[in-house]
């Protein structure tokens, strides 16, 4: 199964954007690690701990990080590189955003999706946010 | 005065000298990232800095390239902000090119920071005159790398640092979290350009023996 990694500058929110996506799927979820705040309470990001949750949810198929926003992208882009090629090869960054991306990547991943698809499916979430009100201003 | 290279001991010191003025300035530091971002500047190096001391403390390194790579992923675990990758990626970078060397003449010195400096403008997708650190660290590169010999070199590459970073007072941000003000980054020192000018000064006082 598609693993997935949580990347914020916040423990506390990755967290329950974590228990928000697994409610989705119950105990079938993917693996979730998540990479977030220097301790519990801190925040920050750490690109040591990103490469370590990378290398406890990558399977065969592969990994979709998500991330929250500034340093957690450069972060993510430098623990990239303290890892062995081939597991980083099957990493997958997405834009998508946290809360409904992560949504929609965790039901893609527990129903077998890979890497790509579960990336695509993330994406496309905030597309049906915009659809949805996008249409109820057009009903005012 | 001051020797023509720099040893692992004068590296050490430098990065010491570095912890010390980061945290010395550190309110200055947060001061100028409250005027155009989140505050968190001086609290971040001086906690990367205060952890790289320890690293010091608690070992020896026999190459440069060790004791870089010791460095730039402390800085990289333990500052929290972008400040972390960029200034963790530039050591990194800075041991990576001087494999198994022991100690780091003038040539060597600019040879390792351009590498470093390579690796701070991939990782932010940055270049100059975007109101960064960047804009300290490339005056200071090409002052090292025109001027004769070691303590001459860091000397020259102090002053081009802290010119660099005051010329960032009238550019407009468009990198970082500054860039969310736009126009409203104009008349701010940027807190990156002001970190790298007090590692800069820290060279030239341990490295350049200016102390």
């Amino acid at each position: 199964m598609t693993g997935i990694v949580v990347v914020s500058h916040s423990r506390a929110l990755a967290e329950a954007a974590v228990g928000l996506a697994t409610q989705m799927v119950g105990d079938g979820g993917p693996v979730i690690e998540v990479a977030a705040g220097l301790s519990e309470t801190e925040l920050g990001t750490d690109a040591a701990a990103i490469s370590e949750a990378l290398e406890r949810a990558t399977d065969e198929q592969g990994v979709v990080v998500f991330m929250d926003l500034g340093s957690a992208l450069m972060s993510t882009e430098t623990a990239l590189e303290f890892l062995d090629p081939d597991l980083a090869e099957r990493v997958h960054l997405t834009w998508a955003p946290l809360v409904e991306g992560l949504v929609g990547a965790t039901v893609a991943a527990a129903g077998g999706a890979d890497p790509e698809r579960v990336v695509s499916e993330a994406e496309l979430a905030v597309e049906a946010k915009k659809r949805h009100l996008a249409t109820v201003t057009e009903d005012d | 005065m001051a020797e023509s290279t720099a040893s692992i001991d004068d590296l050490v010191g430098w990065l010491r000298r570095s912890a010390e003025l980061l945290q010395q300035e550190a309110s200055h530091l947060t001061e100028l990232d409250a005027a155009i971002g989140d505050a968190d500047h001086g609290a971040n190096m001086s906690r990367g800095f205060t952890a790289v001391t320890e690293a010091l403390d608690a070992e020896s390194f026999d190459t440069v390239d060790a004791l870089m790579k010791k460095v730039g992923m402390t800085m990289v675990s333990k500052v929290g902000g972008a400040s972390g990758p960029l200034y963790g990626t530039f050591f990194l970078r800075f041991g990576t090119s001087q494999p198994g060397a022991t100690e780091l003449d003038a040539t060597a010195l600019a040879a390792a920071v351009e590498a470093g400096i390579g690796g701070i403008a991939q990782r932010g997708k940055s270049e100059r005159g975007e109101k960064t650190m960047l804009d300290a660290w490339y005056p200071a590169l090409e002052a090292l790398q025109a001027a004769d010999g070691l303590a001459a070199g860091v000397h020259a590459a102090a002053e081009a640092a802290a010119e660099g970073r005051d010329a960032t007072e009238p550019m407009t941000a468009t990198k970082g979290r500054a860039s969310y003000l736009g126009e409203r980054s104009v008349g701010h020192i940027d807190p990156g350009s002001a970190s790298t000018a007090l590692i800069w000064q820290a060279a030239d006082e341990t490295l350049g023996g200016a102390a």
